[in-house]
């Protein structure tokens, strides 16, 4: 354990040798004199602020600073388990002659992500088995495998000279319930990718079948999951304790990820190495293996700076899905402060 | 104290509370049980309560991985043990709120910047 004030304490994820200081929040009412750490949102609003640094419909990555490693958890926990999504849950197979067997096959179909707003739709009835047009997305995958009469000659090509040999989510064809085509006629409901391989078929295989896609939660089974990944990381902080150069400067570049020590030229035309951008740092210790570097470097992480990456599936785009995770923390607060109240009115 | 029975959806109720109270409502001292709840709101209502002055104490546990709800402990030097817990909800549900709005601002305006890119 190193030597250390009691801001930094407080302020920073210490990387050692051997271990990792300083890991838990201690910013708690009495635990520093001549620190008040009693809760006060006004203070919680001037320190925190977000910013956004790369957004897509299907990525985003933004910074969230200002907050405990507790409440940005939270938002994480609840992107991968509790955001809703709709995804296949029961598969009717009526034919299924390809040699996937139809368990396997039902659980692939689970898996492929739909493109439809589950905010549209009503989590289905326990021991319902058909169904509302308000819960229930149907598709429907019927193909038949035949040989391509066009081909004649003897290809080496599965593909060519059989005719759907692959089957693709492209195949699965949307069957809408009650008003759910002038509903979703701006956006047809379909799979995410067009291009997902299902199964693969040989002449006179066929598989036939209808899917009933439910809403549904990722802590209840994965295949319901917003997200491909949710994750975030703290932002690092290197200093350089004393000057590095020449050979020592470039092999402590080489420890880092690269872009995060700089080289730079002296008046004497020494290499000197210094900090460029610790954001890329992916805090590899390996400077402490060597001896003459290690105690030049001070690794740390910045404790409330939360670098977000969150990955969506694609039913709905990344800011949504976090601003859904956010709002079910809120209802989560919501239900059982409203619970608190009829406890304590008996 | 609040029996579970009468009403099968509940989802919050007293497992123990300190016995020198006439009245539990004004227990200093409770244990929660948070029925449907994990680490997720778990955690983050901890720390938050925790942020609170008047508590001595503020823990949570998962008392069975297969069973789906959590053990809330607060010990308070002063208000009741349900104000405690009211307080944290509320400051939780306050915090969330400014997140959400902070950030819908700021990728409303990181949408805006990449369209005035485009058109430039």
């Amino acid at each position: 354990m190193t030597m250390s004030t009691t801001e930094e304490m407080r302020s920073y994820v210490t990387l050692n040798e051997y271990d990792v200081d300083h890991v838990h929040s201690t910013d708690f009412p009495g635990s520093y004199h001549g620190y008040d750490d009693s809760w006060d949102f006004n203070r919680f609003r001037r320190n925190f602020w977000i910013e956004v640094t790369k957004l897509d419909d299907m990525e985003m990555e933004f910074d969230m600073v200002g907050i405990d490693a507790a409440l940005a958890n939270a938002f994480r926990r609840i992107l991968l388990a509790e955001v809703p999504t709709m995804a296949a849950d029961k598969i009717f197979i009526h034919n299924n002659t390809s040699i996937i067997q139809s368990e396997v096959l039902a659980h692939r179909l689970g898996l492929v992500p739909i493109k439809v707003d589950p905010r549209m739709f009503e989590f289905r009835q326990e021991g319902d088995e058909e169904g509302t047009d308000m819960d229930t997305v149907e598709f429907e995958l019927k193909v038949k495998c035949t040989k391509n009469p066009n081909v004649t000659a003897d290809l080496p090509d599965p593909y060519e000279i059989y005719k759907n040999a692959k089957v693709t989510t492209k195949q699965l064809k949307w069957i809408p319930r009650g008003n759910q085509a002038a509903l979703h006629h701006n956006n047809p409901i379909r799979p995410v990718d067009g291009d997902i391989l299902i199964a693969k078929l040989r002449p006179g295989q066929a598989i036939d079948l209808r899917m009933h896609c439910v809403k549904g939660l990722g802590k209840d089974h994965a295949k319901f999951s917003p997200v491909a990944t949710a994750s975030y990381r703290l932002l690092p902080k290197i200093t350089l304790k004393q000057p590095v150069v020449g050979e020592q400067a470039e092999r402590l570049a080489r420890c880092f990820t690269p872009g995060v020590i700089g080289l730079k030229e002296d008046e004497d035309g020494n290499k000197v190495a210094y900090v460029d951008n610790a954001r890329k740092d992916a805090s590899s210790r390996e400077v402490f293996r060597h001896e003459d570097l290690k105690d030049a470097v001070d690794m740390k992480k910045v404790r409330d700076h939360f670098i977000f990456s969150v990955e969506s599936t694609g039913a709905l785009p990344p800011n949504v899905l976090m601003c859904e995770a956010v709002k079910i923390l809120k209802e989560k607060c919501r239900t059982f402060l409203v619970e608190l109240d009829n406890l304590t009115k008996k | 104290m609040a029996s579970s029975e009468e009403t099968p959806k509940k989802r919050l109720t007293v497992a123990q509370t300190d016995s020198t109270s006439q009245f539990w409502e004004d227990s200093k001292c409770m244990t929660f049980v948070l029925e449907g709840e994990d680490h997720t709101l778990g955690n983050a209502l901890r720390y938050i309560i925790m942020k609170n002055p008047d508590v001595e104490f503020c823990g949570y546990g998962v008392p069975h991985p297969s069973e789906n709800k959590i053990n809330l402990r607060i010990q308070s030097r002063g208000p009741p043990a349900v104000e405690i817990l009211k307080k944290g909800l509320l400051d939780l549900s306050q915090v969330c709120d400014h997140v959400l709005t902070t950030f819908e601002e700021r990728v409303t305006e990181f949408k805006q910047d990449m369209t005035d890119k485009m058109e430039t």
